[in-house]
């Protein structure tokens, strides 16, 4: 039910990433090109307006509909022409992972022990076309984007768990009730109450999503919004440049005020956006200037790759970017459910050859050792299994812990990966490889990428009829937070017949209750920690097998302005992006 | 000859009926067959963790709830008559032919490959003109000229335009023209050619010459095979026993009998392409049908595969008619019956 | 290598004449010493080596021969046809000497003062285009006139060599046509700017009995009318039995036997020619004595037998002590006009064809 995937199905094959260098770099505004300048710093700060952005993507995502997307750059990106009731703050850093109000006057106010939550929006907004914004938009933009799966299958279903009655209305569409859902109240024009059915103090984060963008009733088109859209960002669609398959043109929006909102930026004049352009000719364009930004933000193909590194003039213009992603294996509990027998596998596991399979310390990530990666909020280090002081395996441990799941002469299973990522394939091999050092015996199925998640290691069936005990699999939370990592990987009540994210069948009555608590938890402190112990809880039961915190390489044209990587996104923040020299 | 050609479109139609339903097959009733649940199968055309009840909305929206056979009949129908969908908002009407629309994206198919067809057409056309004069030239001066060293270096480079896959000849024109020395800059996109002809054909010269090398090559060595036999044949000794000039016994007598299989196998070549050059438009970023059926499968969207394979079927079955009808023409002692 | 670069052109100098330019021959056609080689991989392939005849207008020559025996190569060689091929000797037509001459002047010769009728017409003639249209293509090249005149004179033609209904027919692909009427329509074809030298290539080989008397007579009826020279080339002495002034015996691509028909058919003085003689079917026989094959098969034009190159299949070379084995045998004569070429006693022929083969035939 949660998360915010990697972009389309080329890219993830194509994380490549450096090292994550969180300390490099200057930190300072403002800072000269350099690699990795664009981490912590703001790679040439400027407020030159004019000039057209270029944006190229190797597909053509899922939807611009702000309320039938599901991609994290989309998510990036769509801010653009819809602001949600909240935002990321526009920073570089930790502090990138803070929300600011967008639409909203601030941060929205609890009552009710946590089961209401109030906003207010600003007056005096319009959208695109004129009309004022009002609350009862992004009422309405939430009810068709959560509620009406049918028409708009994409986005996340967060509200429907939370808000009350969620679990039968039925979304705008079909209940012509001119009410909607009881449960977002709007008693007046920049007013906007949830009502919850449960304490949840990850609320504001929901309310970042784009699906609190707002959509005027009058102006939907249901599943055609996406060529139709009303803007209520700085940018606003072209009219009539949609086009499903080459892409799009975004030029600015005259009904949008500088003063509503500090944080977006409205420099150049216009966007274009194109859809499925090859991913090698994204990077050979970008290096050459006729692109600005590769959309999908998750890193240069292997080609570009190879030549960014390897010539200090290109290097200086990447960033190694945390993506926020982890390179992971879950571990059916149900194919393998003696713990001993998990933490063999633990041991074993090579974690070099991870990193290898994936591109190498500068280009892969670095060598993982919990669940949470080191840029989502809650994460603590530990290292229960010399993942980063034994990277090789230990194979006397492994063959201790065999011994303990009474299995010394090991035992057999079979690992899935994605026959359409070899980064993936290659770390099946490896995985395959170390294990059968103390002999498990693994073979490996492959399956299409496009069916992988929801059908082959999405189904626990499927798992458990096929002996699947282990799969190559990527992760990253919807939201920069412990929860919002977490939930849907590790709770119970997220085990699903199909499109399953919680691969390992982790069903822990005490992960599952310190979930609720910590949603329930108004102090973040305490917050946090509870996603500490989630971690350790995992990592003790060996329900993942950690690989990398993934990084990806990006390249920033030089002159590109306000250029840096957004912790919210793991990408740099499109909302900033200007041209130096137009 | 009218006979032929309708009896030959009864069998085109019902050839098309197969296809379909093979089509269908494969993407709706294997999945089935293999043990998928009909939730599984709408799992991949909802968003990322869906809940059960998404999980059952999207399968009501796409019918997968109905038998088969039913489903297989709304897919027909709409073809021919049409269909309603509901857009939310909305009734949408897609006429006829409507080959539904995406599960993905909720677009009708027909038009969206209405749009990419002109890309696929202006590729498929430019590449075959080139492909047709090169290769038929090249081939009959290498059989005209057997033996020689313009013979063994053209035919050494047919070899290798045979040989070399599309792909990688793709991406070193890429690396050449457009990276190293740019002279085609744009190379890979495309311009309409109503709006600029000129920047239209300039896009397109790498793909054309890329897809027409590996059919030129075939084509000269084909050429020249056909020429060097037709150039033993009896009837050439007559031609020269006549008193003709020998341009005149090439080129009358020789090429005409020597192109009569190749045309044929044109049409095929063609037919086949204009269903989509599914490696050169993805190595080139071109979006045609072929870069369009490639994204339909790797999305697994049923109506754009079922859609983008119709239509190639259409324009194969087509090609082989047009082919007969052609052959007839070329070759008098070919009678339609 | 062409025909124009043949290495032992000058061979009249090696024989000894002072003045390399070959004297003018007086006959209508006349080949001196015509050899046709071809280089191969295997080796040089010897088709035609050293043939000397003459023909007059109004005069028919058969040559005879198995296949392989060089009877089409020398028709070939005539016309200038040989692409590939060393051409040495000289070829002389109405006081022209072809060997040597530029391509082009060859080229305007064919089709208008000699033609060709090929065997297998279905092949012979092109598939896709019309009978009118290929007889109207040859008119057409040597006569400068519109196309609808030219139509007229192909109908006038196909009418000719009677094929009924013409003005239809001539519309008709070669496809079309009957085996008989395709050798009509090549006939009117080669005939279409009245050649002079008419040369008809086993004409004959691949029509039906009746139909062959048909076309040999039309042969023969054209020739009179136009008084042109013909070079009948057959395999079947029946044939040229029918047609034929002089008989023209090649055997390894060389002159076996040459001479009048009346001598070759009652007085044949070489033992191919009883060969071939022999193997003539013969209906007043019985079944059993009818046939008397020539044992053997024809020899390689690459390796060709020593002395007499008939000498492996000859049921006489023993006669000759040895010289069949060793020399090759040169063309005398045996006759007034009549020349063979073999190492048997003059004695020795008359007596084993009086004994043993004329008895038999």
């Amino acid at each position: 039910m949660k998360r915010k995937i990697l972009a389309g199905a080329a890219v993830a094959a194509a994380v490549l990433s450096v090292l994550t260098a969180c300390g490099s770099g200057s930190g300072s505004s403002g800072a000269s090109s350099a690699f990795n300048a664009g981490v912590a710093g703001v790679v040439n700060a400027s407020n030159a307006t004019g000039g057209t952005l270029n944006y190229a993507l190797s597909s053509a995502g899922d939807s611009i509909d702000p309320g039938n997307t599901y991609y994290a750059f989309s998510w990036n990106f769509s801010r653009l022409y819809a602001s949600p009731l909240l935002s990321y703050k526009p920073a570089p850093g930790a502090a990138g992972k803070d929300l600011v109000p967008s639409l909203a006057t601030g941060l929205g106010t609890v009552s009710d022990n946590g089961l209401t939550w109030t906003y207010h929006i600003k007056s005096g907004m319009k959208f695109s076309d004129g009309e004022a914004i009002t609350t009862a938009d992004v009422k309405y933009a939430i009810e068709r984007s959560t509620f009406a799966k049918d028409v708009l299958p994409n986005g996340p279903s967060y509200f429907k768990t939370y808000l009350v009655g969620g679990d039968t209305y039925q979304g705008p569409y079909k209940d012509k009730d001119p009410n909607g859902l009881a449960s977002i109240q709007t008693p007046d024009a920049t007013t906007i109450v949830f009502h919850l059915t449960q304490p949840f103090y990850d609320f504001n984060y929901l309310v970042a999503d784009p699906q609190t963008a707002p959509v005027p009733a009058d102006k939907d088109t249901g599943s055609n919004y996406q060529s139709t859209l009303v803007s209520s960002g700085p940018y606003m669609l072209k009219p009539g440049s949609f086009s499903p398959s080459s892409g799009y043109t975004l030029v600015k929006n005259p009904d949008w005020k500088q003063s509503d909102n500090p944080y977006d930026k409205q420099l150049v004049n216009q966007i274009n956006v194109s859809f499925n352009v090859n991913a090698d000719q994204i990077d050979s364009r970008l290096i050459s200037g006729q692109v600005d930004v590769d959309m999908a933000g998750t890193g240069v193909q292997t080609a570009a790759r190879n030549k960014i590194l390897s010539n200090p003039a290109d290097k200086k213009d990447s960033d190694a970017a945390p993506s926020g992603f982890l390179w992971y294996y879950p571990i059916d509990t149900q194919v393998i459910p003696n713990v001993d027998c998990r933490k063999a596998i633990e041991y074993a596991a090579n974690k070099t050859l991870f990193q290898n399979a994936y591109g190498g310390q500068a280009a892969g990530g670095s060598i993982a050792s919990t669940v949470l990666p080191q840029s989502v909020i809650g994460y603590q280090a530990f290292d229960d299994y010399e993942a980063t002081t034994q990277p090789g395996g230990d194979i006397a441990k492994a063959k201790q812990e065999l011994a303990a799941c009474g299995k010394p002469n090991g035992f057999s299973f079979n690992i899935a990966a994605r026959s359409d990522r070899p980064k993936e394939v290659a770390s099946a091999q490896a995985l395959q490889q170390a294990l059968s050092q103390v002999g498990i015996k693994t073979d490996i199925l492959q399956y299409p990428a496009s069916t992988y998640t929801n059908t082959e290691l999405g189904s626990p069936s499927f798992m458990t009829q096929n002996n699947i005990g282990m799969g190559t699999y990527g992760w990253a939370a919807d939201w920069p937070e412990g929860f919002g990592f977490l939930y849907s990987i590790a709770d119970g009540a997220a085990i699903q017949p199909a499109g399953n994210a919680n691969i390992s069948m982790v069903n822990d009555p005490q992960i599952n209750q310190l979930l609720t608590t910590a949603g329930s938890t108004a102090d973040t402190t305490t917050r946090n920690g509870i996603y500490a112990q989630i971690d350790k809880l995992m990592m003790g039961q060996a329900d993942v097998l950690p690989e990398l915190y993934a990084t990806s390489l990006l390249y920033r044209p030089s002159n590109l302005s306000n250029v840096y990587v957004t912790q919210a996104f793991g990408m740099y923040d499109y909302t900033q992006l200007g041209l130096s020299s137009s | 000859m009218i006979t032929f050609i309708i009896r030959r479109l009864i069998s085109a139609v019902l050839m098309l009926i197969v296809v379909s339903i093979a089509t269908f097959g494969i993407f709706f009733v294997v999945p089935r067959l293999a043990g998928q649940t009909t939730d599984q199968l709408a799992a991949n055309f909802v968003g990322k963790t869906p809940s059960p009840s998404a999980l059952h909305a999207i399968e009501g929206r796409l019918g997968f709830n109905l038998p088969l056979y039913e489903q297989y009949w709304h897919f027909v129908k709409a073809i021919f008559a049409g269909e309603d969908y509901s857009t939310g908002t909305a009734i949408v009407h897609c006429s006829a032919p409507c080959f539904g629309y995406s599960f993905k994206n909720q677009l009708q198919v027909w038009p969206q490959m209405m749009h990419v067809l002109p890309v696929t057409l202006s590729l498929a056309i430019g590449a075959a003109i080139i492909w047709l004069v090169a290769g038929v030239g090249i081939g009959v001066l290498s059989a005209l000229r057997r033996g020689s060293l313009f013979d063994r270096a053209a035919m050494t480079v047919a070899l290798a335009g045979v040989s070399l896959p599309v792909f990688f000849t793709a991406l070193l024109t890429l690396a050449w023209f457009q990276s190293d020395i740019p002279i085609f800059p744009n190379a890979g996109t495309y311009i309409p050619l109503l709006s600029n002809p000129a920047q239209w054909a300039w896009a397109l010269v790498l793909p054309w010459v890329t897809l027409a090398f590996l059919y030129a090559a075939l084509y000269a060595r084909l050429t020249r095979a056909g020429m060097l036999d037709t150039m033993g044949e009896d009837f050439i000794r007559t031609a020269r026993a006549k008193g003709l000039p020998e341009s005149r016994v090439v080129f009358k007598h020789g090429l005409r009998a020597t192109l009569s299989p190749i045309v044929t196998i044109f049409g095929l070549d063609l037919g086949l392409l204009l269903g989509g050059a599914v490696l050169t438009e993805t190595a080139f970023s071109l979006p045609g049908l072929g870069h369009f059926a490639y994204l339909a499968i790797e999305n697994n969207d049923l109506p754009e595969i079922l859609g983008v394979t119709m239509l190639a079927g259409f324009f194969v079955v087509i090609a082989n008619l047009v082919v007969d009808v052609l052959y007839a023409v070329v070759d008098p002692r070919v009678r339609l019956s | 290598m062409s025909k124009e670069t043949g290495i032992d052109r000058p061979r009249v100098g090696q024989e000894g004449f002072v003045d390399i330019a070959p004297e003018p021959s007086s006959s209508f056609l006349e080949l001196r010493d015509l050899r046709v080689h071809f280089p191969t991989d295997d080796g040089l392939v010897k088709s035609v080596d050293g043939l000397s005849f003459k023909l007059e207008r109004g005069k028919t020559l058969g040559i005879v021969g198995e296949s392989g025996s060089g009877k089409s190569v020398t028709s070939l060689g005539i016309l200038g046809l040989h692409k590939s091929a060393n051409v040495s000797g000289e070829i002389w037509l109405d006081g022209e000497q072809l060997v040597g001459a530029s391509e082009d002047h060859v080229r305007l010769l064919r089709g208008k003062k000699m033609a060709m009728i090929f065997q297998d017409p279905l092949s012979a003639m092109h598939p896709y285009y019309t009978v009118g249209n290929q007889i109207i293509e040859a008119y057409r090249i040597h006569n400068k006139v519109s196309k609808s005149v030219a139509r007229k004179h192909a109908i006038d033609m196909l009418d000719r060599v009677g094929i009924p209904q013409p003005q239809s027919r001539v519309d008709d692909y070669p496809h079309q046509f009957s085996g008989g009427m395709r050798q009509r329509a090549m006939i009117a074809m080669a005939l279409s700017c009245d050649p002079e030298l008419l040369i008809a290539d086993e004409p004959t080989t691949a029509l039906d009995v009746t139909v062959q008397a048909q076309i040999l007579d039309l042969i023969r009826d054209l020739q009179q009318e136009f008084n042109s020279a013909v070079i009948i080339i057959t395999h079947d002495l029946g044939v040229v039995a029918e047609l034929a002034d002089d008989i023209l015996v090649m055997y390894a691509g060389r002159v076996a036997e040459y001479g009048h028909a009346s001598d070759i058919f009652r007085d044949p003085q070489h033992p191919y020619t009883w060969g071939l003689l022999g193997s003539m079917p013969r209906l007043d026989r019985d079944r059993a004595d009818r046939l008397m094959p020539i044992k053997g098969t024809p020899p390689s034009l690459i390796n060709v037998p020593s002395g007499c190159a008939f000498h492996p299949r000859c049921n006489y070379a023993d006669l000759t002590g040895g010289a069949s084995q060793s020399i090759v045998p040169e063309l005398v004569d045996v006759g007034p006009g009549h020349q063979a070429a073999c190492h048997l006693s003059a004695e020795d022929r008359r007596r084993i064809w009086d004994t043993e083969i004329s008895p038999n035939l």
